[in-house]
């Protein structure tokens, strides 16, 4: 357990010393929501509508940016390696990852969704409804990330086949995670999206583990 | 299996292995045990650092098997040094002393003795060559293992770095640990405690 917390620390630290890779990200989501009204014309009823849409895609492409950070450069640095040979347990290590992932690439966006909540024209109701359904259903998108990010580890352009490969994966988050806002079966929709994560939450560190290992043969 | 054979120790019995679907080694017997140094030398691309990659474990052998016994683990000194550019000296090596198992010495006593003491907190991203492969040897010190496999421990160090591995592994077999290192320089060791294997590049 110890040297899990150390290596959550290590990489939380890592962060904090990154300088601006939280703010970047933060700015991307911001930004992506931004435009769309520039596009779609300044329709307020039309954005309100397909506002729950535009957030969830903003949410999933600032995410997706974030992931070749995940692996990458601790596999080209040895650091994966050593890692290996270290007593934790592969899943052990994904898992650190993964919620470090999460509060970095996800967390702010949370912090950040009032912002686009007055871009988008959203009302009270539905930017509580919006930050509720990220808060379910990011942990899918960084559990689906952190495979597509272990798989790709080995490969030297995999920082652009991840997103790829986490896509098609994702799609049901962003159908329920859309539904869960303002639809008609809200309710129903932020279950199956709670259901989502946390299957995927679980099973992720064991398939990311198993990809890692496997990069380096 | 063990045979009455003193622990640690370190045996392959027809180990073949290779990186790319291309065989490197093939119909390795070796048996490295306490106190011992086995040195391995070889033209580049004939597969010496393959050959640690898989004893350590992290390359499935071609065929054959791997024996190690010992209950600490390996340390695997690869030609990557896993060092952080961002975090202090101190705080790499702290990392590995608190993953891996502070059972060896404390990380200040490890730099000191690698020669950082001074550069503690100094960002390991403004370290020379050579002295980031001193960080990374400092990580074998402050976790106890009694396998270590050293790929080009000596690499970018300087003559005082040279003896300061000899001395390194010198101890450390003196402790009752067993080395392999792959190295094209003369490591300066006792030769008393050393063999050479030298690994033919086949193709």
């Amino acid at each position: 357990m110890s040297a899990f917390l150390t290596l959550l620390r290590h990489e939380l630290r890592q962060v904090g010393r990154g300088g601006g890779d939280v703010l970047t990200l933060v700015l991307f989501f911001v930004i992506t929501g931004a435009i769309v009204p520039f596009a779609v014309g300044p329709d307020q009823e039309l954005l309100a509508r397909i506002a729950p849409g535009i957030v969830w895609i903003a949410a999933f492409l600032a995410m997706l940016l974030g992931l070749d950070r995940l692996f990458r450069p601790d596999h080209e640095d040895g650091t994966l390696a050593l890692l290996r040979l270290s007593g934790l347990p592969m899943p052990a290590v994904v898992a650190a990852k993964m919620l470090v992932h999460w509060l970095v690439a996800a967390l702010p966006l949370l912090v950040a969704s009032p912002l686009l909540a007055v871009l988008l024209a959203m009302d009270g109701d539905m930017l509580a409804a919006t930050m509720l359904s990220l808060l379910v259903g990011t942990p899918a998108l960084a559990a689906f990330g952190s495979v597509g990010a272990a798989v790709t580890v080995g490969l030297r352009r995999g920082g652009l086949v991840a997103p790829i490969l986490v896509a098609p994966l994702s799609v049901p988050v962003l159908i329920f995670g859309a539904g869960s806002i303002g639809g008609q079966q809200a309710g129903s929709a932020v279950l199956l999206l709670a259901a989502l994560s946390l299957t995927s939450v679980a099973f992720a560190p064991f398939a990311a583990a198993l990809a890692i290992s496997s990069a380096d043969d | 299996m063990t045979q009455g054979q003193v622990r640690p120790y370190l045996r392959t019995v027809a180990l073949a292995c290779g990186r790319g679907g291309m065989p490197l080694v093939a119909g390795l017997d070796l048996m490295v045990g306490a106190g011992r140094c086995l040195v391995l030398r070889g033209a580049n691309g004939a597969g010496k650092s393959t050959l640690l990659l898989t004893l350590a474990g992290l390359v499935a052998p071609l065929a054959g098997t791997i024996e190690i016994e010992t209950e600490e683990g390996v340390h695997l000194l690869s030609h990557r040094n896993a060092v952080k550019p961002r975090l202090t000296v101190l705080e790499n090596l702290a990392f590995w002393a608190g993953v891996n198992g502070a059972t060896g010495i404390d990380p200040l006593a490890a730099l000191d003795r690698v020669g950082l003491g001074a550069i503690t907190h100094l960002d390991a991203g403004y370290l020379s060559a050579g002295q980031t492969r001193r960080l990374a040897l400092a990580r074998l010190l402050v976790t106890r293992r009694p396998v270590w496999l050293l790929d080009e421990p000596t690499a970018a160090l300087d003559t005082e770095g040279h003896a300061l591995v000899a001395a390194l592994i010198g101890e450390h077999l003196a402790a009752g640990g067993l080395a392999i290192a792959a190295t094209h320089d003369p490591l300066g060791l006792d030769p008393a405690s050393v063999d050479a294997l030298t690994i033919e590049a086949h193709r």
